[in-house]
């Protein structure tokens, strides 16, 4: 969001023109009728796997009593890493006034929305006794990093739906007559969600004042979500956990994350929402550049986090970093390393990798390197205890993900794609107001080049 | 029991005069009174009884919980089926004055292993379900290895507790950390942050899940156990509270468990049933505990394993321990 304090003044024909492109692709289409039966579908053979977890408790992960965290937890600290790039682009960089994030703001916030609310789920699914959930509100301890972190998720969850409404009203009343091809109801809501918004220029001052108190709330929640998250870890005393740099080692690889996650989304609806016009070359450029320097950053906290210890080596950590470098994690760790965060760095450098579509494939290298390197810093830590562990299967000794875990799992992705798809599709994805009004306003440099 | 009957009586008397402070102040007062009404009525309800059976005078000698000795009428003698919830209050409560702190002389220890199946069959554990484990030491390849028994370590500064969202596992008065089990949402923080290993969690359905189906709930005992929570050594509370050894202590035929009270500075061996000042024995026989370093301050205390065995497997456990994680 770019906070012209000034109230817009549409020039009615970029208005009438960015509008009517912009909603050209809201509505049910059949694509999307079909895309969502098949992932409603796909959720539903997930929740049949919960079923079977809630029926049988969690003997049917791969989880034991030496590693009792397993995929969930991981896959917990990377939804809540990539729900951050809400914050990033809307929060710090809309702040500081840069206007390229103008027509990429809303995706970010669309991709915080979904994962910061599946992240509570995620959580949800781990939990031995979900049944007891509002034990947290009756019998909540506030020591507990716990409880910090379920009270900042649930703030951050709220700032950021709100941020994404409020800077959606004025796009409702401009689009409540235009959307002639969308069901009736669909006009309707767009009608009563709109709060009778008459584009006074009382309205926008109230409207700026309010995004920019969000914008500035939302950037002390986002840090304080992650930083807890990694306290989960960090407040306990186990060699591979025990650091002091958590905090912003997670924060820094959370922007990674989500920067990317954000490109592959514009690379997706640019393509299928046609959208060309609107997510440029220069947008793509500008993003990569990002990813460029928030990876830099995250590269550095890595060298802090594994060449420290790994200089002084003493006996516990020389254990974990062995079976990371050399050991049983040794092709995940490496992999996760290179292919997830060294190579993309270097790439995005090169102005040809930062188009759309390489950066995109670059970006989904990075997601699946963020995802596997939560899992790289949830578990081979368990599989170091100080004690030997002794006197039970085999089976125990190593974490080996389950099916129905994995499917779970799953589902929690799924369910992140089914809110992406339907916020995508019910309002326009593109800030419609903004992007008439920055076109307007910047002769210089018009968006669609 | 009669003091409490006092603020009773004296409570009911002025209900209206409760100052306005705060609302909060107030519930507490109610909870208060209201257990102590409960008391006191309790109290005249037992005298009584007392009254109705007066002229049948066999006595039997009764252990009070803090520890005096006193004549009760047998026929006053009655079977307290306590419910879960007094069971939970005692639970939270510990018993006063106490310290329990356990030593364990690994120079004895033979993988007996009868305190495991001891502390098993109490606790309705399955055999790879520990509460208390025997582990194979060994610290470097030149030095003989040595078995230890390892239970949670009853840490005065406890992680576990630190971390738990819902205050399911708590530190008592008397030195014990214990889980409640009807509490507990299975989050496995405490898992986490435990730096001994020392907690389990029921992955499935608890081996006597059925039998103990109808049985109240003891948070001393944790049973029954429950499907989705975690467990672990509870220095056997409930038999504490009998002033009985805990089961391990008492089942290893090889003395190498003391128990007792810090504050008494005794402890008492489980299989001689010898007593010996505490501070001298550690002091003799150089008495260490786990991870010092650490910072969780364990309340149990080991001494050094002298003449240890060496007729160990062929194989070095520490080779074990590197198969398992290369
Ligand atoms: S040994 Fe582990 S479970 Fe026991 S009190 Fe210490 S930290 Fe808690
Ligand atoms: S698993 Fe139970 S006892 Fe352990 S931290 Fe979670 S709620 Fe507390």
């Amino acid at each position: 969001m770019s906070l012209n304090k000034s109230t817009p003044k549409y020039n009615p024909d970029t208005l009438d023109r960015v509008a009517t492109d912009l909603l050209k692709p809201v509505g049910l289409s059949r694509g999307f009728i079909i895309w969502m039966t098949f992932l409603i579908l796909a959720l539903f053979a997930c929740l049949y796997a919960y079923y079977i977890q809630l029926q049988e408790g969690l003997g049917v992960t791969g989880m034991r009593d030496y590693v009792s965290w397993g995929m969930y937890i991981s896959n917990f600290v990377f939804f809540v890493a990539a729900s951050l790039v809400g914050m990033l682009i809307s929060g710090i960089l809309g702040l500081i006034g840069y206007k390229w994030i103008v027509p990429i703001g809303r995706i970010a916030e669309i991709i915080a929305i979904a994962f910061a609310a599946v992240a509570g789920l995620v959580i949800i699914s781990d939990m031995g006794r979900p049944d007891r959930l509002y034990y947290l509100f009756t019998h909540g301890k506030i020591q507990s990093p716990i409880l910090w972190d379920v009270t900042v998720v649930t703030t951050y969850f709220t700032l950021s739906f709100l941020l994404y409404f409020f800077t959606l009203l004025p796009d409702l009343a401009i689009s409540k007559n235009r959307i002639g091809h969308t069901p009736v109801w669909l006009q309707k809501a767009y009608n009563i969600l709109s709060f009778n918004w008459q584009h006074t220029p009382e309205q926008y001052k109230v409207l700026f004042k309010i995004i920019r108190i969000l914008l500035i709330l939302i950037i002390p929640t986002a840090f304080a979500i992650h930083t807890v998250t990694s306290w989960l870890f960090a407040v306990t005393l186990r060699p591979g956990w025990d650091s002091t740099i958590f905090g912003p080692y997670f924060l820094s690889g959370a922007f990674v994350a989500g920067t990317a996650s954000v490109i592959v989304a514009m690379r997706f609806f640019r393509k299928s929402y046609n959208l060309k016009k609107y997510l440029t070359d220069y947008h793509f450029d500008m993003i990569g550049k990002l990813l460029f320097l928030v990876s830099i950053v995250y590269f550095y906290f890595n060298i802090n986090e594994f060449l420290v210890p790994g200089f002084k080596l003493k006996k516990m950590d020389a254990l974990h970093l062995q079976a990371l470098f050399t050991g049983h994690y040794a092709l995940l760790f490496w992999s996760t390393q290179i292919l997830g965060l060294i190579l993309p760095m270097i790439l995005v450098l090169f102005k040809k990798m930062r188009k759309s579509g390489p950066l995109a494939f670059i970006s989904l290298f990075v997601i699946a390197g963020a995802w596997l390197k939560r899992y790289i810093i949830v578990v081979p830590t368990q599989e170091h205890p100080f004690l030997p562990m002794q006197g039970v299967p085999d089976m125990w000794l190593v974490y080996k993900p389950t099916i129905i875990e994995t499917s779970i799992t799953l589902g929690s992705f799924i369910l992140v794609l089914i809110i992406i798809s339907v916020l995508s599709k019910l309002f326009p994805i593109i800030p419609i107001w903004e992007t008439a009004m920055e076109q307007d306003h910047s002769n210089d440099k018009p968006l669609g080049e | 029991m009669e003091d409490k009957e006092k603020k009773g009586s004296q409570s009911s008397g002025k209900p209206d005069n409760v100052p306005e402070t705060s609302r909060r102040d107030f519930m507490k007062r109610f909870g208060l009174y209201g257990a102590a009404t409960f008391a006191g009525s309790a109290a005249i309800y037992s005298g009584l009884k007392y009254e109705k059976s007066k002229g049948k005078d066999e006595y039997v000698k009764v252990l009070t919980e803090d520890n005096k000795l006193v004549k009760i009428p047998k026929d006053q003698i009655e079977d307290l089926d306590p419910t879960a919830k007094t069971l939970s209050k005692l639970g939270r409560e510990g018993i006063p004055g106490k310290k329990w702190i356990m030593v364990v002389d690994l120079a004895k220890c033979k993988n007996a292993r009868n305190c495991i199946s001891a502390c098993q069959n109490a606790h309705d554990l399955r055999p790879h379900e520990y509460h208390i484990n025997t582990l194979e030491m060994q610290e470097s390849k030149n030095s003989a290895p040595y078995f230890m028994p390892k239970t949670c370590q009853h840490c005065d500064n406890p992680p576990c507790v630190s971390v738990c969202p819902v205050d399911a596992t708590y530190k008592r008065q008397d030195g014990i950390v214990l889980i409640d089990n009807e509490r507990c949402i299975g989050c496995r923080f405490c898992m986490a942050a435990c730096p001994y290993s020392a907690r389990i969690f029921h992955w499935e359905e608890p081996l006597m899940a059925e039998e103990d189906q109808d049985k109240t709930y003891d948070v001393e005992l944790n049973v029954p156990q429950r499907k989705g929570t975690v467990t672990k050594c509870l220095f056997s509370s409930d038999r504490l509270r009998e002033g009985k050894l805990p089961y391990c202590v008492s089942a290893c035929p090889n003395g190498v468990y003391y128990f007792g009270d810090e504050n008494e500075d005794a402890v008492t061996n489980g299989t001689t049933k010898e007593t010996v000042r505490l501070s001298q024995l550690l002091r003799d026989n150089g008495g260490y505990r786990l991870m010092p370093e650490l910072g969780t301050e364990p309340r149990v205390f080991y001494l050094p394993p002298k003449n240890r065995s060496v007729d160990f497997p062929e194989k070095s456990i520490l080779d074990d321990h590197d198969e398992s994680h290369s």
